[in-house]
């Protein structure tokens, strides 16, 4: 019974992912790779200068500008046909060229009280468009309005370059691959604090994502407010995060556990906490998202097909580097195997003289750093805002859940798994939908093997 | 500044829609949460399914708002399942993060802009409430009491509240039903519950599907309200109706709804209040303390420490009973 309901659900699921991967492909098209990783900001759209057109008493006038996106500023395109129908009966009411500022200009005969209500098409000849370009949303091709107002009715089409050549699949896997694993690396550091918190709290930490920001934040404040070196801020920021993991252990959660607060009232605590933190982020840097004062722009160098930048090696190394110290630690020191002790059974750890309260306080101190490592390193690559930690929160979860609540090696392995996937899938999905992508496999994960990759088989429910 | 007007103001949002809303949204969560011990942190999700079904089956297919509303609450039913099958067999913490996850996915799908041609991407739908508000009995300004609402939140009210006091009642019946024993036996101690040979799975599921169909209602009530967008079903949607379900008191008929009506009027006298005190020329709060754009925050870091010391010092809320609470579910 219950492996039957289990295949129709998964059938279930498998099917709805069809569905929405065939219709996102169908609408969208496949997308470029994007070479950011993760990018949780939009690229800024290059300013397009809309040119003025007068409007004149008692005509209504098609008008519309062509403008190639680019270059930053917009190019104008010139020599476009144009041609305007009427949507009813497909009669050709007017036809024109765009000009040398890329604009076009139609107006409907008779006079603006008629033409109200009317329905028109605007059609763009694609084969009067300068070699190599194309619309940027090929759906332009035909638009369509209704006329309510008097005066111009403004029409704008965006035109991008011509996707053609295609970069080769191969080439295209690879450059992914790199960017995904450019960004596990961060999210590792963050999953690592996470599940340290975990495996010996049994805490689930709502407010974890605010922890990744914290670092970020602390690290801008010395970086600008101060103006001490970008680096230098950054290894404060981590100096600072560690503090905060212990102040909140000391003065939230210690206080807590004594008085046997449930583990599920503390995980709603750590919601109100997250709200509580999210907003005072946001009172204090604002809503707009941050770079810092330095290697804010660094030139990408080619490693045979791949673009990465100097900043994003040193940024991957730095993160490796300390996910090898932080794991080396937990394995051999003594420190790090009274924590494995805890993590495994609080009772006997105590019983065989270890001190869990202290080991719960290192551990908040230590997985909060690496939290704010994270953030600090997420936002010299990307920049940052109030929302930062949040945005990733979710992925955070994902990538412990798919290596195994609880345990060292899980939590790497899966930011590895969720990071890769997360690029590699935007070669079938739109890049926007990649996140969602990562979430519906850790939902089908959770199907099969509830306890993870590298989590033992035991009983989670 | 004036104190009554905003007095007054506060009273008409802890009445309007928007704490209809909310309100549905915690007595769905009630069912899950506050009965089952089910941590439902997705009843955004469940919201988003109905508000956007109905509204793509008008605007999208062009279809009748009313088989849009049966669809949205179809759309709720295969959430709940496809929700539950995988979940509800795991810890507590599990089901939170899977329902979170899925509402996060929902939420990304419909605000794709390259499925605008479905939902609209980030601009949501719009006008497509026009079969309900034609049935508006209303014609002008309602209120009395000194309070006054428009007629189109007027009829929203009418039916919104309405919907409230009826799946009021439908708790009230059903949880002092052999079945709604059994759910609180579930949320106390799951296993004397199966060993006493009931399915716990099942009504697990029942509790799942009936609390989503609940935030269904909500959904379909925002949809009237504001318009659907992906912005109006985010996550922190559900983290304030775990505030008001809280608040109120869990596992209380009446929790979700007194919680609501506080949470409202908080909210918003707080919103006008920090909104008033930074304004004008002379500002009662320097302008180099908080700007008015600051104020606007007030009220969430209030409700991000309200959610905290009411969870530590008061988890029964106002109304709630300690002993009814047993707030580690699973």
């Amino acid at each position: 019974m219950r492996v039957r309901v289990t295949a129709v659900s998964a059938l279930f699921l498998g099917v709805l992912i069809a569905i929405l991967v065939g219709g996102a492909a169908q609408a969208g098209g496949v997308r470029a790779a994007s070479g950011n990783p993760a990018d949780l900001t939009e690229a800024a759209a290059p300013k397009c200068p809309r040119e003025k057109i007068a409007s004149k008493d008692d005509v209504i006038q098609i008008v519309g500008q062509l403008s190639d996106t680019r270059t930053d500023p917009c190019t104008p395109v010139s020599g476009v046909k144009i041609s305007v129908e009427d949507a009813e009966n497909g009669e050709v009411i007017g036809e024109a060229t765009t000009g040398e500022d890329g604009t076009f200009v139609v107006p409907l005969p008779g006079a603006a009280i008629d033409n109200l209500g009317r329905t028109v098409t605007v059609k763009i000849d694609e084969g009067s468009l300068p070699k190599g370009s194309v619309l940027t949303d090929p759906s332009d091709v035909e638009n369509t309005k209704r006329i309510v107002i008097e005066g111009n009715i403004s029409f704008t089409f965006p035109i991008g370059p011509d996707p053609s050549p295609p970069t080769p699949v191969w080439q295209r896997v690879i450059q992914l691959l790199v960017t995904g694993l450019i960004f596990s690396s961060m999210l590792a550091l963050g999953a690592l604090g996470l599940s340290m918190i975990f495996g010996t709290t049994g805490l689930t930490n709502f407010a974890h994502g605010e922890l990744v920001t914290f670092g970020a934040l602390v690290a801008f404040a010395f970086d600008a407010g101060v103006g001490l070196p970008v680096l230098v801020a950054g290894v404060l920021a981590v100096v600072v995060s560690g503090a905060f993991g212990y102040a909140q252990d000391a003065a939230l959660w210690r206080p807590l556990r004594r008085r046997g607060t449930g583990l599920i009232a503390m995980m709603i605590v750590t919601i109100g906490l997250s709200i509580f933190l999210r907003s005072l982020y946001q009172y204090f840097a604002g809503s707009d998202n941050h770079n810092y004062s330095q290697y804010a722009t660094v030139e990408p160098f080619s490693v045979g097909p791949v673009d990465v930048t100097p900043k994003e090696l040193l940024v991957t190394l730095l993160a490796v580097v300390v996910l090898v110290a932080v794991t080396q630690a937990l394995q051999r020191t003594r420190m790090g195997k009274a924590t494995r002790a805890v993590a495994d059974n609080p009772a006997l750890a105590s019983a065989s003289g270890i001190n869990v309260e202290r080991v719960i306080s290192v551990v908040w101190i230590g997985g909060t750093a690496l939290a704010g490592l994270s953030g600090f390193l997420l936002g010299m690559t990307q920049g940052f805002d109030f929302q930062l930690g949040f945005k990733i929160l979710l992925l955070i979860f994902a990538a412990v859940i798919l290596g195994g609540l609880g345990t060292i090696w899980g939590a790497i392995v899966g930011s590895v798994v969720v990071g890769v996937f997360i690029e590699l899938s935007t070669l079938v999905i739109p890049s926007e939908l990649k996140f969602a992508g990562a979430l519906a496999v850790l939902i089908v994960v959770m199907l099969f093997r509830p306890q993870g990759m590298l989590g033992r088989a035991e009983r989670v429910g | 500044m004036d104190i009554a007007n905003q007095l007054t103001l506060a009273l008409e949002q802890a009445f309007g829609p928007s704490a209809i809303i909310i309100c549905l949204a915690a007595i769905g969560l009630n069912v899950h949460f506050g009965y089952t011990g089910l941590l439902n942190f997705g009843q955004a999700g469940f919201m988003a399914v109905a508000g956007y079904g109905v509204a793509s089956i008008v605007s999208t297919w062009g279809f009748s708002f009313w088989l849009g509303l049966l669809v949205g609450l179809a759309l709720t039913v295969v959430l709940a399942l496809l929700l539950g099958i995988p979940t509800l067999r795991l810890r507590a913490d599990y089901l939170a993060i899977v329902t979170i996850a899925a509402a996060e996915i929902i939420r990304f799908v419909v605000g794709a802009s390259s499925l605008r041609g479905y939902f609209g991407g980030q601009d949501g739908l719009q006008q497509y409430t026009g079969s309900f508000f034609a049935l508006n009995p209303y014609s002008s300004q309602m209120g009395g009491l000194g309070l006054s609402w428009s007629k189109a939140d007027f009829w929203i009210m009418t039916v919104g509240w309405g919907l409230v006091v009826l799946f009021s009642l439908m708790i009230f019946l059903l949880m002092r039903s052999p079945w709604g024993r059994v759910l609180k036996g579930i949320r106390e101690d799951e296993d004397a519950v199966r060993s006493l040979g009931k399915n716990v799975y099942a009504y697990k599921m029942q509790s799942l599907v009936i609390g989503g169909v609940i935030g269904g209602f909500a959904g379909f009530v925002s949809g009237l309200y504001q318009s659907v967008q992906p912005t109006n079903f985010a996550t922190d949607i559900t983290f304030f109706a775990y505030t008001v379900l809280l608040l109120g008191g869990a596992a209380r008929v009446l929790g979700p709804l007194a919680g609501a009506v506080i949470f409202w009027f908080l909210i918003s006298f707080l919103d006008n209040f920090f909104s008033a005190a930074t304004s004008g020329d002379n500002p009662l709060i320097p302008t180099a303390l908080m700007s008015h754009q600051q104020a606007s925050l007030m009220r969430f870091v209030f409700l991000g420490v309200a959610l905290m010391l009411l969870m530590i010092y008061r988890p029964q809320g106002i109304f709630g009973d300690r002993r009814e609470l047993a707030i580690d579910g699973r």
